[in-house]
């Protein structure tokens, strides 16, 4: 009673970190350079980070049951490249160059299908090694982050796909008004997924089996099932987010997604999602996910390598976990 | 045996944990070449007082003396170096060692005693092979010392700890529960490893339940309750009725606090025949022998027994949490899948379990949600939508009902006491309205006005028709609230006793000495 009652500046704090530091960012970036806050670089930043925003989705639910996916970068690779290769027409013309092969594909919308299907699939593999083969997360998508790569690499056949028709890349380079497509796609899939963690049976359930796995069996739920739909909604959006990111790049490659994995995990803990299971939000990813993008736009405009870039990533996510162990054992003890 | 100088001397030991008086003013004196039985109810402070002798834990009052000397261990290695050895009830060893490397760990034998990089820092393996093959035949057991302990039945396990404790050098040994995992014939071979000991002038602390096994291997006993000295004395001249009185503290028959209640006649539950013959991993779980009862629509069951019997597992059995192998369970005449809660909460079981942090609440989640989490599926509708209003007026009317005192619905369930937390965890299983309610420990850690509170809730459910399992460590408490009382031990039922029929001597007979069947104890 008396702990309630008081004022949790800690409490309130951590929840609002996030944004504060998003805030204080874009601040300093602005001071630094000013074209940063240039519509154009803005809608820019935000067109980068949806692709991450999408995984980060995922990823979400992921951390939430206490999971982990390493495989998001290689599955959406792998993704991008089935929706390019069914759009260019199957594998014998994938590497025919222009307009004039648009005809003789199979259109966007099946190329999307066959992208989200993939990711689903590959999703449903591994929630099914975790579920019934019981692999740790860890262990399962580290395995599918190599094969997935791998698929990757054989359907790519050694060089990108590339040259889609304008109803395929408008998914990725159009504007509705004055927004870019993927940032809506990004967005909208974000208010789902806020609505389903918050008000439905199944997003209170993921919480539950995140939070107390033990629990949340002898309380009757089917952690199993649920654990694995989990891993096929991250499935699906990289599935989504592989063939995003060829329509933007009108290209689809091998490589893509490399250490997305890293970006997106980053995005979803600095959102303030434990890796200790039930707590988290979307609204938490979408502004770790922009905080990110934030910080990697800046560093760029102001010159900084890649290879800091990475240093940085790496550092921030230990920093992210330590203060989230913090914050775990204070929970503990009240 | 007994010398007139003990070897062992605890005086006025008290340790106090938050919210608990563990133990108050304890004495406890062994001599050399003494077998003494350390007696007492679960909760007794028995286990503290061995912490405290072992340095697992340090006492807040009170000195110990060894050997003459003051003796103040900080940690286990403390008391090993001075010759103080504990064989814990749970396993110690290191499965995926050797029995070699378990008998000799920390104390390997260099391969040189010469400095330099090489010398003390390799292992002569030689040398532990024969050390390890020495104490493993004077304990009886002929197995290689270079066999992997995982492979070793439990028996023989048990057989490596008290190897183990014998190559320490060791002048007392404190032997934790030492024969429930062990058949008669192992029980006989440790009794004559006991004697040898003995007649070399080593002293051993023996906690057992099993009173018989007091009379034929302890010299003298000493009984504590409720963290307090009850007595010592010579078993010689002490018969197993006097020690069970002393464990219980009143000599005088104490008739159940009996009330008068009715209820129907009408079954809702049969268990026939139930058997688990298969361990879990880390034989941590207790196998079921046979086990058959029926619970009837308003009554309150008791299960009585120690830690260790097989009550948590009969309960998680029911409930479907653990699987079983033979018999069957039926609720209402429909037969319930085994290992499957779902099915058993639909078929309205509720279990509300032992460990309330790990196994019932969602600690990092609200109340709201910690309290409707069985409710989601009556509350949700297309599309798995959650009525938030119906959920929000369930949750209060719960909450109101049992009387749980929070500041918000939407606080997290980990800011609320001990007491309030079991009341939601109760209303998460009222909410389904449920035929059968398990209750499993109930009142472990809450104090004592929430105690009272939850007994009432108890009774109150019991009269709206449910039918309930109760368990509890403390006889008095299942004496309280039970209409009728099965007893247990080593995973059977070995009696029955109705409201005001039995007394607590009696139920704690049937506990200790009531002999499981014969030969069937052997693993």
């Amino acid at each position: 009673m008396k702990k309630s009652g008081q004022f949790d500046i800690f409490g309130l704090l951590a929840r609002f970190a996030p944004l504060l530091f998003l805030l204080v960012l874009m601040a300093v970036f602005a001071i630094l350079e000013p074209r940063f806050l240039s519509p154009l670089n803005l809608f820019n930043v935000m067109r980068q980070v949806s692709i991450f925003g999408l995984l980060a989705i995922g990823m979400t639910f992921v951390i939430l049951t206490r999971g982990i996916d390493l495989s998001v970068g290689s599955l959406l690779a792998f993704a991008g490249l089935v929706a390019a290769v069914v759009a260019k027409g199957g594998l014998e013309s994938r590497f025919a160059i222009g307009q004039a092969q648009e005809a003789q594909g199979f259109g966007w919308g099946t190329a999307i299908l066959a992208a989200l299907v993939t990711g689903t699939i590959c999703g449903a593999l591994q929630g099914f090694a975790i579920t019934k083969l019981k692999v740790p997360p860890f262990v399962v998508t580290l395995g599918g982050m190599s094969a997935f790569r791998g698929a990757a690499l054989l359907f790519a056949g050694g060089g990108p796909v590339s040259g889609f028709g304008e109803g395929y890349r408008w998914w990725g380079q159009g504007y509705i008004g004055q927004v870019p497509v993927p940032v809506i796609i990004f967005l909208t899939l974000a208010v789902i997924a806020h609505i389903i963690l918050r008000y439905t049976r199944f997003g209170r359930h993921v919480y539950a089996v995140g939070a107390n796995p033990e629990a949340a069996r002898l309380s009757g739920l089917n952690v199993d099932r649920i654990t694995l739909r989990v891993y096929l909604i991250m499935g699906f959006l990289a599935g989504l987010g592989g063939f995003v990111l060829s329509a933007r790049l009108n290209s689809a490659e091998a490589v893509a997604g490399l250490t997305y994995e890293l970006t997106v995990i980053a995005s979803v803990v600095i959102g303030g999602t434990s890796l200790f299971g039930g707590v988290g939000t979307i609204f938490g990813t979408v502004i770790g996910t922009l905080l990110i993008g934030v910080l990697l736009n800046g560093l760029v405009l102001n010159n900084v390598s890649s290879y800091v870039q990475q240093i940085i990533i790496g550092v921030i996510i230990v920093l992210a976990v330590a203060f989230d162990t913090f914050a775990k054992s204070r929970r503990k003890r009240s | 045996m007994t010398t007139t100088r003990p070897l062992l001397e605890m005086q006025a030991i008290s340790k106090t944990f938050p919210g608990v008086r563990a133990l108050s003013g304890v004495d406890f004196k062994v001599g050399a070449g003494e077998v003494h039985a350390l007696l007492g109810e679960n909760g007794a402070g028995k286990s503290t007082l061995l912490k405290i002798l072992s340095g697992v834990q340090q006492a807040d009052r009170g000195t110990i003396r060894f050997d003459g000397k003051a003796f103040a261990p900080h940690s286990p290695h403390d008391a090993q170096a001075s010759g103080i050895v504990t064989i814990y009830q749970e396993f110690s060893l290191f499965p995926s060692l050797t029995i070699a490397e378990n008998v000799l760990i920390g104390r390997e034998p260099p391969l040189s005693d010469k400095a330099g990089i090489f010398g003390r820092r390799l292992i002569n393996w030689r040398e532990m092979a024969r050390r390890t093959a020495a104490v493993m035949s004077a304990v009886g057991l002929e197995l290689h010392p270079m066999r992997q302990v995982a492979d070793l039945s439990v028996a023989e396990q048990q057989m490596v700890e008290i190897a183990r404790a014998l190559s320490m050098e060791s002048r007392l040994i404190v032997m934790d529960e030492p024969t429930s995992a062990l058949s008669d014939k192992e029980v006989q071979k440790l009794f004559t490893i006991i004697r040898e000991l003995k007649a070399k002038g080593i002293a051993i602390i023996f906690v057992t339940h099993r009173l018989e096994e007091v009379r034929i291997i302890c010299d003298r006993l000493t009984v504590l309750r409720d963290g307090e000295l009850v007595g010592e004395a010579e078993v010689a001249s002490t018969p197993i009725d006097a020690m069970i009185g002393m464990m219980v503290g009143r000599e005088v028959e104490r008739l159940f606090a009996h009330r008068k209640r009715h209820y129907t006649g009408e079954t809702v539950l049969e268990v026939e025949g139930v058997s688990r013959l298969n361990r879990g991993p880390g034989n941590t779980l207790a196998r079921l022998h046979d086990i058959s009862f029926t619970l009837n629509r308003g009554e309150i069951l008791g299960l009585a027994g120690l830690v260790g019997a097989g009550r948590t597992d009969l309960a998680r059995v029911i409930f479907g949490a653990d699987p079983f192998e033979q018999g069957t369970i039926r609720v209402d005449g429909q037969t319930i899948a085994p290992g499957s809660p779902q099915d058993a909460i639909e078929a309205g079981i509720g279990l509300v379990p032992e460990d309330r942090k790990l196994q019932a609440l969602f600690l990092a989640l609200t109340v709201r949600s910690n309290l409707s989490m069985t409710a989601l599926d009556r509350l949700s509708g297309r599309f798995g939508w959650v009525d938030g209003k119906g959920e929000r007026a369930l949750v209060l009317d719960y909450a109101t009902r049992l009387n749980v005192r929070m500041a918000d619905p939407e606080q997290q369930i980990a800011n609320l006491s001990g007491g309030n937390q079991q009341k939601v965890v109760l209303a998460r299983w009222l909410a389904l309205q449920p035929k059968i309610l398990i209750v499993d420990e109930p009142t472990r850690g809450i104090d004592v006005a929430a105690k009272a509170e939850v007994h009432q809730l108890l009774y109150g459910l019991a009269e709206s028709g449910i039918g309930i399992i109760a368990i509890s460590s403390e006889l008095p408490e299942i004496m309280t609230v039970s209409d009728r009382i099965l007893t247990m031990r080593e995973g059977r039922i070995t009696g029955e006793a109705m409201a005001g029929e039995a007394s607590e001597e009696k139920l704690m007979e049937l506990m200790t000495l009531a002999a499981p069947n014969a030969g069937s104890r052997a693993a």
